[in-house]
């Protein structure tokens, strides 16, 4: 526009100034001789500057708004390539905004994502460190639930395209974990089968002691009869050594008394021998005595000892049988092993007893015997004294108090005397020694006293402590009794319970098992009648099904029969339709070439008719529109030479629309439609794109489409024309669709007169 | 038929503009004979709005289908009670 108007300008100038020329001329040669030039090099200059500035102005403003830019690069062909070699590409800030916005939150997903991923990598690497220390199987299991958690999340990250770290030692960790606690899987497993294992033996062993009853009493009876048996025997034998014992154990008392009685008299003898003034006759006679009473006391210890060992033999082997009738762990032999105890402990306490007795006087025996001996060699050396100073001297002086002279009374007297200070000597020095000895012998005393005492504690200690064994034996068997008792009698109160336990559940069962039969009955019987009522319906159902059958058979054959007929009708009435319709169709065809057919109203009022009971027919039939039934359309033919025809006037007032009209833009369009050469006819894509709906391709796709017969797809390409080639052509529009229209419903109606009259029609 | 209006149409613009401008000459030719010492200026004048006259007129008659008029319409003011 501008340019148009500083074209305008410019030309005014010029024919201003190719006017005024002349007259320049004229005045310029009055005044100057010179410059016939000058004035044509103004005139180039000044039009060069005002299209330069004109140029600089539209450049410039362009710079500044772009909405100018637009609109000049639209109009103004080529100047969009001016326009960016000078400014630039035009700035497309929308795009670019919405790109950095794109880019922007992609970028912060990624910053989210990356602090997911290190906040679940701390988390795993604090579960690991924490779980490393500890060890217990809950822990465990913690952790692993933990790590498969994490590996999920590091999964998930790793496939949202980062770079996966996934944390290698976490991994390794899961790993060793998982493999911990398969161990610990098979540990538990390998326990539970060990557990199984002796649940499983234990149930092998369980069989083995569940035994049948008769097997239980047979055995238990089997026991007690072992059991008297080996009660009988054992009583035997224990009475058998007891009284062999018994026996050797009265022997020996019997014995040792004896040796005591010996003992002890002897020991008088020798006594009364000592200190007894007898006549040497008795004297004689006493130590005869004395030696029949020594050998007795020989006889009886060795007696009473033989008797003693075999005493102490015989209570050996009731030990020992005592002992092994214990070990027969019978309980009804330990009253009698308790008994043979208690009578050993007797024996042996009397025969301890005795042998004491006799040990002290066997003691007494002996220092009675040393003093007795050291008189007899007291008198021996008095004897041998005398005898040695009076060889003449019997022993017995006293007879020989006539026969002695003075001399040797004088000498025996002296040696008496000496003999008496001698004796005095030595009792002086027996009495200094007396206390040593004395001293001496009562240490030894002691020390034998002492022997003794141990002896003898040990010995009642011994006794005692049997006595106490043998007391709580005793106290044992007689509670083992009581609790026997006891226990028989909660037995006896059980297998009364269990009685009357086994008679209830008798009952019970009783009761069941009767309404179990009870029940079995009634359902069998139940099943029998359903069984004969279906069978008896099943025969009334099928007898109704050929009732049924027969009935609808000869219906059939009537319908048939009468469908035939109507059938008949049917064809008779498609027939005429067809007819009519192939009527309507023929008479489309009388249509020339710039005139329409003929009005198809009296056609379709006949389709009409012939159709009058068809929904379908006569909806069509009354579809037609109402310029075809009044006044006909036109064919084809005529229409595509209208078009062609039209086709020239489009072409010239394609630039206009509600916007431009002016006739400038008549000018415009007048000049673009000489100017733009298309195609005659262009075959149309099959799809529209923006760039079809130009008016000159439409225009060259519509004559292809007609060209070709196809009058709905030209139609429908016109149709997409715009603004003023849209306003002429309106009426062409209208007459095609007419066309179409009807073109359609009568296509419609032979397409179903032909479809009806194929479903009726009959080959003679 | 709407292709044989645009045709019409021209006619009649032509024929209009033709009409004008003379009519205008005439009119500015009598106006320099009578008023102005025989110059030119009154004769372009009117030949001149003779023909912008018909110009106009064309132009208006073309664009006449895509003229939109509108009227000022006053709002009625409905009082509405609701209950």
């Amino acid at each position: 526009m501008l340019r148009a108007c500083l074209r305008g300008a410019n030309a005014t100038a010029r024919t201003n100034f190719r006017r005024c020329r002349p007259n320049n001329l004229q005045q310029c040669r009055h005044y100057t001789a010179g410059e016939p030039s000058g004035g044509a090099a103004k005139v180039v200059a000044a039009g060069l500057v005002t299209v330069g500035g004109g140029v600089g102005g539209t450049i410039l403003y362009a710079k500044w708004d772009h909405k100018f830019r637009a609109t000049v690069e639209k109009n103004v062909p080529y100047s969009d390539q001016l326009l960016g070699l000078a400014l630039g590409p035009p700035l497309q800030d929308v795009r670019s905004e919405k790109q950095v916005e794109v880019a922007q939150p992609p970028s912060m997903m990624d910053k989210k994502v990356k602090t997911s991923k290190s906040k679940s990598e701390k988390k795993v690497k604090e579960e690991a460190a924490e779980t490393s220390p500890a060890a217990p199987v809950q822990s465990l299991e913690d952790t692993l639930f933990s790590d498969e958690a994490s590996a999920e999340a590091t999964h998930i990250i790793s496939a949202m395209g980062d770079a996966p770290s996934v944390p290698a030692p976490c991994d390794t960790e899961a790993a060793a974990v998982k493999e911990e606690c398969a161990e610990c899987h098979h540990h538990d497993d390998s326990t539970v089968s060990a557990a199984v294992q002796p649940e499983a033996t234990a149930a092998e062993a369980e069989p083995l002691r569940e035994r049948p009853e008769e097997e239980v009493t047979a055995r238990l009876a089997l026991q007690d009869q072992q059991e008297q048996d080996v009660l009988a025997a054992v009583s035997v034998s224990l009475e058998d050594s007891l009284a062999s014992s018994a026996k050797a154990t009265l022997q020996a008392i019997g014995a040792q008394e004896a040796a005591l009685q010996a003992v002890t008299r002897h020991t008088l003898r020798l006594k009364e021998a000592m200190e007894a003034e007898v006549p040497p006759q008795e004297k004689s006679a006493q130590w005869k005595d004395l030696e029949v009473s020594l050998a007795d006391r020989n006889s009886a210890v060795d007696d009473a000892t033989a008797a003693l060992s075999k005493a102490n033999e015989a209570l050996d082997g009731l030990k020992s049988v005592i002992d092994e009738s214990k070990g027969l762990k019978v309980s009804a032999v330990r009253p009698l092993v308790l008994a043979a105890e208690e009578n050993l402990h007797n024996m042996v306490v009397d025969l301890d007893k005795a042998v004491t007795k006799k040990q002290t006087a066997e003691s007494e025996a002996k220092i009675v015997s040393q003093y007795s001996e050291l008189v007899n060699e007291a008198k021996l050396q008095f004897q041998k004294e005398v005898s040695s100073l009076t060889p003449e001297i019997q022993a017995n002086w006293k007879s020989l108090t006539g026969k002695l002279s003075p001399d040797d009374l004088n000498a025996l007297i002296a040696h008496a005397h000496r003999r008496i200070d001698q004796l005095n000597r030595e009792l002086a020095e027996q009495r200094v020694r007396e206390q040593i000895h004395i001293d001496s012998a009562l240490e030894q005393q002691k020390l034998e006293d002492q022997r003794a005492l141990e002896k003898a504690v040990s010995t009642s200690l011994q006794h005692v402590r049997e006595e106490a064994r043998l007391d709580q034996e005793r106290k044992l068997s007689e509670l083992r009794e009581v609790m026997e008792a006891e226990m028989r009698t909660q037995l006896r109160r059980q297998a009364a319970a269990h009685t009357d336990h086994v008679q209830d559940v008798l009952k019970v069962q009783e009761a069941e098992l009767k309404a179990d039969a009870e029940q079995v009955l009634s359902s069998k019987m139940l099943e029998q009648e359903t069984r004969f009522r279906q069978l008896s319906q099943e025969q009334l159902d099928n007898f109704t099904l050929d009732m049924n059958t027969a009935y609808a058979r000869l219906k059939g054959m009537e319908e048939a029969i009468d469908s035939h007929v109507i059938a008949e009708e049917e064809a008779r009435k498609a027939h005429q339709l067809w007819l009519s319709v192939e009527a309507l169709s023929y008479s489309l065809k009388s249509a020339d070439t710039d005139s329409p057919s003929m009005p198809l109203e009296g056609a379709a009022q006949a389709v009409k008719e012939s159709c009058s009971d068809n929904d379908f027919a006569l909806a069509l039939s009354s579809a037609f529109p109402q310029e075809s039934l009044q006044r006909g359309v036109y064919s084809e033919a005529s229409l595509r030479a209208r078009f062609n025809s039209l086709r020239s006037l489009a072409r010239r007032v394609a630039l206009i629309d509600e916007s431009h009209n002016s006739l400038y833009q008549y000018f415009l369009s007048y000049l673009q439609a000489a100017l733009l050469f298309e195609d005659k006819q262009a075959a149309p894509p099959t799809q529209l794109s923006g760039e079809d709906l130009d008016p000159f391709k439409l225009l060259s796709y519509a004559s292809f489409c007609l060209e070709h017969g196809d009058l709905e797809l030209a139609a429908k390409l016109v149709n997409q024309l715009r603004g003023e080639a849209r306003r002429v052509v309106e009426d062409w529009l209208t007459e095609a669709r007419l066309t179409l229209e009807t073109r359609q419903v009568i296509s419609l109606l032979s397409a179903y007169a032909n479809a009806v009259g194929l479903g009726t029609t009959q080959a003679p | 038929v709407s292709e044989s209006k645009h045709g019409r149409k021209w006619d009649r613009c032509l024929a209009d503009t033709v009409v004008k401008t003379v009519t205008g000459l005439g009119v500015g030719v009598v106006f320099s004979v009578l008023l102005f010492k025989r110059r030119t200026w009154p004769m372009s004048l009117g030949s001149g709005l003779g023909l912008g006259m018909g110009y106009s007129n064309c132009q208006h008659d073309f664009r006449s289908p895509y003229l939109i008029h509108g009227h000022m319409a006053k709002q009625e003011q409905t009082l509405t009670f609701t209950s």
